[in-house]
């Protein structure tokens, strides 16, 4: 059963979308395609001259060892912030479910970081893992790990994927809690009584009817992983050490505006849009396909 | 299989609210007794307390021999049908069945021969592999049904299980249910505020008014002598009339509030004051001539059913709130504005003190 609404006449119709098309195309359309010309060319430092040259940016870049490298480091990267992400959030949903007293309080604490912008939350983890005053640098050290992600590149990628899912687990904790609460309870009583212990009811029936959610997040936490999370790295390590943190996003204004090389960068831009894209057709086939029970 | 029992038990939630103000029953093994009663009036509160889901405040539940209080919902071996069937939505019908079997570790063989009796049974056969999703309502409550006989618990639970169901599927149902639970001879616990399905179904029946049990009995006792005025008023359709009167001054009679007329019938005991309500089913009084009238009642209005009409009217000079049903044989012709003339047999005359809506016996 679906509504429509029928105009009889086009003015209105035309009005009403008229600026969401204008902002789709001033800071979407006009600067995607921008990048797709600048991604032909080739253009000295100074932006004095330009040269077209067809696909060799690509060329180039896909022959970059760095650039390999930064590839595999953003997957490590975005794996390991969704899941974390995800999976922290899917334990406080749990948890929260179930409270009853002090919901409230607990779900605005939770959803608080969500409203904290990427680049202060990541000065917050940054002040707190600073090897030399940071808290929890120093707890750290008291259990006998020396923490130090100026020098160690392993260190320096923790840090950047506990800043990048700390600022992401409210956005999932609230889907995941409205995704439990229409489960019926009913459902979870029927396998009580069938026998099915706590942690086994949650595998066999509250997470399977909560994996179209789940699914949905992932795609998003993805996408938040390789595109958003720029401010976080800028703030924290800007890349370092060594690149150890350089995700693809942070390679984009590396090699765009420190480096100069505009071609080059546009190129990864276009790559990075290739994949948003891909990854959402294939968000969007799925839930039209399995959304419903 | 076992039976079941209460003994002074309790419920108030945790917000105050008091459900269950103190039942005591029996359920012996292999009975099948009904809950009846309004919406609210705890039915539901004292089923979900037997199957766990919700804790017993005060007294005690007995399965078999054993206090059951403190045990957890799969410890109990009892069976549950949920008002809205809760199949798991991304099982196959098989799988829903099979589910409580494999949390029990029964062994694949024995749950694939249970499973496929219980289809048998309930004629879903063909249905094995779908989702609950893709199966009618009535298909649906069967496969309810099937995840509770697999498991062959010592009890079955149902929570209004027939009231999403249309009339004619109810009926159909209603008539399965009371087949299988003969065939299998399992203990049966039974909520419904429908007191059709309570009369046809129950072996015994609990009507239950405001969190008290107001009246334990076969449905036959309940319905030949309801121990209150809200028992009589709930079991029976239509409804008993209710006429309120006092105690003739020779004690031989019940005279009628207004000039209605006096029965010659005395209630058994004269409560203080000498104040009554009479009570009779509409099915008890039968049209006479005036001469052997006891009641009058003029006709306002007549539901013709087929087999029989039910005539609605006052009572002639009763007062203002005498409003008589009577069901009389279709063949009869009645119109508004007639005047019938009924007599009711001495025992089917029902007398409650107003006070406090007890019987008088
Ligand atoms: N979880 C609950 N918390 C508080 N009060 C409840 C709860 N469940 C039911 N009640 C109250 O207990 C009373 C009995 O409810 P219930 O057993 O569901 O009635 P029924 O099944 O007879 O309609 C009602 O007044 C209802 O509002
Ligand atoms: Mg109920």
């Amino acid at each position: 059963m679906e509504k429509r609404v029928v105009f009889s006449k086009l003015g209105l119709p035309i009005l009403l979308v008229a600026p969401q098309i204008v902002i789709t195309l001033v800071f979407f359309i006009w600067p995607a395609s921008q990048a797709l010309y600048q991604s032909l060319l080739l253009e000295d430092a100074f932006g004095l001259k330009s040269q077209f040259v067809w696909l060799d940016n690509f060329i180039a870049l896909f022959s970059d060892p760095h650039y390999l490298n930064s590839f595999a480091r953003t997957v490590v990267f975005s794996a390991a912030t969704a899941g974390l992400s995800l999976g922290v959030a899917l334990f406080l949903a749990a948890m929260a479910d179930r409270v009853l007293k002090g919901a409230t309080a607990y779900r605005t604490l939770i959803v608080w970081p969500y409203a904290v912008a990427p680049a202060v939350a990541g000065v917050l983890w940054f002040f707190m893992f600073n090897p030399s005053i940071g808290i929890l640098a120093y707890l750290l050290k008291g259990l006998g790990y020396d923490w130090n992600h100026y020098l160690d590149g392993t260190d320096a990628m923790m840090l950047v994927i506990l800043a990048a899912s700390w600022k992401q687990v409210s956005y999932n904790f609230l889907f995941f809690l409205a995704g439990l609460q229409a489960i019926p309870r009913s459902l979870v009583e029927a396998a009580a009584i069938d026998g099915a212990r706590p942690f086994k009811r949650f595998w066999t029936i509250v997470f399977p009817l909560l994996s179209p959610t789940a699914f949905f997040l992932l795609v998003v936490n993805i996408v938040y992983a390789f595109f958003d999370t720029f401010g976080i790295v800028h703030a924290t390590t800007s890349g370092g050490p060594a690149q150890s943190t350089t995700i693809l996003v942070y390679k984009v204004f590396n090699d765009g505006f420190i480096g100069l090389d505009l071609g080059g960068s546009a190129a990864q831009s276009v790559v990075l849009m290739a994949v948003v894209i891909t990854l959402t057709v294939f968000q969007f086939r799925y839930i039209e396909r399995k959304v419903a029970y | 299989m076992a039976g079941l029992e209460f003994v002074g038990v309790r419920k108030t939630y945790p917000n105050g609210v008091k459900a269950i103000h103190g039942i005591d029953m029996a359920v012996s093994d292999g009975e099948f007794v009904v809950i009846v009663g309004p919406s609210g009036c705890g039915k539901s509160t004292l089923l979900r307390m037997v199957a766990g889901l919700e804790t017993v405040t005060e007294g005690e539940i007995r399965i078999g021999e054993n206090r059951v209080n403190e045990l957890e919902p799969a410890d109990r071996n009892i069976a549950m049908v949920f008002q809205n069937y809760a199949l798991y939505p991304h099982m196959s019908v098989f799988d829903n069945m099979a589910y409580g079997l494999r949390n029990r570790r029964t062994p694949r063989n024995e749950i694939a021969r249970r499973v496929a009796e219980a289809a048998g049974t309930l004629q879903l056969e063909g249905l094995l592999d779908r989702r609950p999703g893709q199966l009618s309502g009535g298909q649906r409550q069967r496969v309810a049904m099937g995840r509770a006989i697999v498991r062959e618990p010592e009890a079955f639970l149902f929570d209004e299980p027939l009231s999403n169901l249309d009339a004619k599927l109810r009926v159909q149902m209603r008539l399965e249910i009371k087949r299988l639970q003969r065939a299998l001879g399992t203990t049966s616990l039974y909520v419904t505020h429908d007191q059709v399905e309570a009369m046809t179904l129950a072996d015994r029946l609990i009507v239950m008014n405001a969190g008290v049990a107001e009246q334990i009995g076969t449905p036959l006792e309940i319905y030949d002598a309801p121990a209150t005025l809200f028992v009589a008023g709930f079991i029976g359709s239509p409804a008993m009339n209710f006429l309120s009167g006092t105690v003739a001054e020779d004690g031989t009679g019940a005279q009628l509030d207004g000039s209605g007329g006096t029965l010659p019938v005395a209630p058994p005991a004269s409560p203080d004051g000498g104040r009554i309500v009479v009570g009779i089913r509409p099915e008890h009084l039968e049209p006479v001539s005036r001469e052997e009238a006891a009641l009058e009642v003029v006709v306002e209005l007549v539901e013709a059913l087929g087999a029989d009409s039910l005539v609605h009217g006052q009572l002639a000079d009763g007062g203002e709130g005498a409003a008589v049903t009577v069901r009389v044989d279709g063949a009869r012709r009645v119109a508004a504005g007639d005047v019938l003339s009924l007599a009711v047999a001495p025992n089917h005359v029902h007398f409650f003190n107003p006070d406090d809506g007890k019987r008088l016996a």
